[in-house]
């Protein structure tokens, strides 16, 4: 599903190389984890997937279904099923949430060259997700992520995946701000689009996200490298002995 | 009469000073009328079209952009429309004339010819100040117009809608309204051309609120892209009273739209929104000079514009509390989004603070799309040019969000979408 090349990237603006090197492959139906300690490139890597003009890729490849997908915008890495659940959420004020819902629907469908949805068809899929997230509908009425709260973002997020069914899902820092009950619920909905079909990349420093989401192989990033691959046993142990002693092992 | 004027008239303020001798002997007032239109033009001859060289006027030199004045009559054949919001009172002026045939239902109307024939409306002819080029022209020009009574307690249910349309050429109208103590309306005022030939418009609203009445009146400025608009609105809020002024301008070539307004009773609060969709070679300035005269008093201002093109824009923010005005709460934002290199917006706010316990704040921005937003809709898989669209339509469209009753809210955001579609 996912191949990822020899990658090297650096922060447009002032040139600082975050990625130097990565190798990764997730195939169709894994959730890969990926931990590592802060400023290892965590997000950086979700940002550049997801194609963010921020950071400029200097060398390597990422593949999705073996095609390459640098050359591609945001809008256009979305149409081809790629899918960020952010960490911070942006609000947007004036841009009514329902809305966002529908054109974003619509315009991916537009450009893999299906049929647009109608607009009962649409609100009919929005409340069977919206219920299954426990998401209140007066809560779709407001601008987008405008007054939510950390949760109710979170949650926003996962609704948004499940109406797009992306073929690609990246979590970054899903867990950051939720506390026990929402991730839970957040984990919930991500279990329930578990597919054969999809690949998922969760992104964590923590331990306690894996309980509820079981990842098939965990990657620790450090320095912008994959410096170890193991399975969810490798969790549990950085969760037991911290970073220092796979970092200690790698150097 | 022939006079030596010491300056030298440019070819606009000649040809004003033509239309007016061209006019005068069918211009509808009494004696006394006539007698203030010719001191007006008199005043407005002697010292000219206002330059940059007056503070008031500094970014919109009159003298310099305003060059031609159109033949005195546009094309006829000029027909109402439909109301922006169905089910309102409609109120017609077609080139410059009060359409008589009037249904008031819970107010009383009449055309302001009426007032100007029995000189009734010799009072508020005034020009305001020695620079209020748009009080000379208008009131040494203007033929007609509605005058406004909304009785003390009533509480409209549907709007009243002026609807101020024309083809090209001179149009010189007024809009006096009184609502009485309590009373409750909504406003719309609708400036709008309905062909490509010039013209030059100058309006004024007189508002009064008297104490406790609650108003919202929209001005909606749609004039075409050879027009110059000069508008005025002069308000006065009595005792608890409270206006919400909506200003939307999304037309015309040369625009100014001055906002005075007196806050004289106790409790009294305005909301002030404006929207400023500015595109091709235009130049559109608001300007606003708020007294907060008495104690206990309070405002908000919020102007959203957006240019793109050419366009210039202009906001003028002027906050004047007087010295025993204390507990005044006052606050100005004025944030624009300028879509191209080309276009420049100028703001200058100004407070003028004579009393010692206020609030009075003020904040400005000029910005490109946020980048975190456009990222974020992009990653859902809109296409950027729809992206940028929405979040700019989303920026302005906020404004009329605040409005809240969707029978209000929905037509001004389809009015914002139209415009942004043909020019975005």
């Amino acid at each position: 599903m996912l191949e990822i090349k020899n990658l090297h990237a650096r922060i447009a603006e002032d040139g600082t190389e975050i990625i130097r090197g990565l190798n990764l492959t997730v195939k169709a139906g894994e959730v890969a984890a990926i931990m590592g300690p802060n400023g290892s490139g965590k997000s950086t890597l979700s940002y550049i997937l997801s194609g963010r003009e921020d950071y400029e890729v200097t060398e390597g490849e990422i593949l999705l279904n073996g095609e390459n997908i640098l050359e591609l915008d945001p809008a256009e890495r979305a149409a081809k099923g790629v899918f960020l659940a952010f960490q911070y959420p942006v609000e947007i004020p004036g841009v009514a949430t329902m809305q966002f819902l529908k054109v974003a629907m619509n315009e991916q469908r537009k450009a893999r060259g299906e049929a647009e949805l109608t607009t009962p068809d649409f609100l009919r899929r929005v409340k069977e997700v919206a219920a299954d997230l426990k998401i209140n509908m007066d809560m779709l009425k407001r601008p987008l992520n405008v007054g939510f709260s950390g949760g109710e973002k979170k949650r926003a997020e996962i609704l948004q995946m499940a109406l797009l069914e992306p073929q690609l899902c990246i979590l970054d820092e899903t867990d950051s701000g939720l506390d026990i009950d929402a991730l839970k619920i957040v984990a919930d909905g991500v279990n329930a689009l578990k597919s054969p079909d999809r690949a998922t990349i969760v992104i964590t420093h923590y331990q306690r996200l894996l309980d509820y989401i079981v990842p098939d192989t965990v990657h620790v990033l450090y320095k912008g490298q994959i410096i170890r691959t193991g399975d969810k046993d490798l969790a549990l142990e950085l969760e037991a002995n911290g970073y220092a002693d796979v970092i200690g092992q790698a150097a | 009469m022939n006079m030596q004027t010491t300056t030298r008239l440019t070819t606009a303020e000649a040809a004003l000073v033509e239309a007016f001798g061209a006019q005068v002997g069918d211009l509808p007032g009494n004696g006394a009328v006539i007698g203030t239109r010719d001191r007006l033009l008199d005043d407005l001859k002697k010292s000219g079209l206002p330059t940059r060289r007056i503070e008031s006027w500094h970014y919109t030199d009159l003298k310099n952009l305003f060059r031609e004045v159109p033949e005195a009559n546009g094309s006829a054949g000029v027909s109402a429309v439909a109301p922006l919001i169905a089910g309102s009172s409609v109120l017609t002026v077609l080139q410059g004339e009060a359409d008589a045939k009037v249904h008031a239902e819970g107010f009383s109307v009449s055309a302001y010819k009426d007032a100007l024939s029995d000189g009734s409306a010799v009072k508020g002819l005034t020009a305001l100040d020695k620079d209020d080029a748009i009080g000379r022209i208008n009131g040494s020009f203007v033929r007609d117009g509605f005058s406004l009574s909304v009785p003390a307690g009533a509480d409209l249910a549907d709007p009243i809608e002026i609807q101020a349309l024309h083809a090209g050429g001179q149009i010189h109208t007024r809009f006096p309204a009184v609502f009485g103590a309590g009373a409750k309306a909504t406003i719309i005022e609708r400036h709008r051309a309905e062909t490509d030939a010039a013209a030059l418009v100058s309006s004024i609203s007189d508002i009064a609120l008297e104490d406790g009445a609650e108003v919202t009146w929209i001005l909606l400025q749609q004039q075409g892209a050879a027009d110059t608009h000069l508008g005025q609105i002069r308000v006065s809020l009595g005792k608890d009273a409270k206006l919400r002024l909506y200003v939307i301008n999304a037309g015309g070539k040369l625009v100014r739209q001055e906002l005075r307004i007196e806050v004289e009773g106790e409790g009294a609060d305005l909301t002030l929104r404006g929207v400023n969709l500015l595109g091709g070679d235009t130049h559109t300035d608001v300007t606003l000079v708020l007294g907060h005269n008495v104690p206990h008093t309070t405002s908000t201002e919020t102007i959203r514009n957006v240019l793109f093109d050419r366009a210039s824009g202009v906001f003028q923010g002027m906050i004047k509390v007087a010295p025993d005005a204390q507990k005044t709460d006052a606050k100005m934002a004025c944030n624009t989004l300028l879509m191209s290199d080309d276009a420049d917006f100028s703001v200058k706010p100004e407070l003028e603070i004579f009393a010692d316990d206020v609030i009075c704040g003020h904040g400005a921005t000029v910005s490109d799309i946020d980048r975190n937003h456009l990222f974020y809709l992009m990653a859902r898989g809109v296409p950027e040019n729809k992206a940028r669209a929405m979040l700019v339509n989303a920026f302005v469209a906020e404004i009329a969000e605040e409005l809240e009753d969707e029978k209000l809210v929905a037509p001004l955001e389809e009015l914002i979408s139209d415009w942004l579609d043909k020019h975005a």
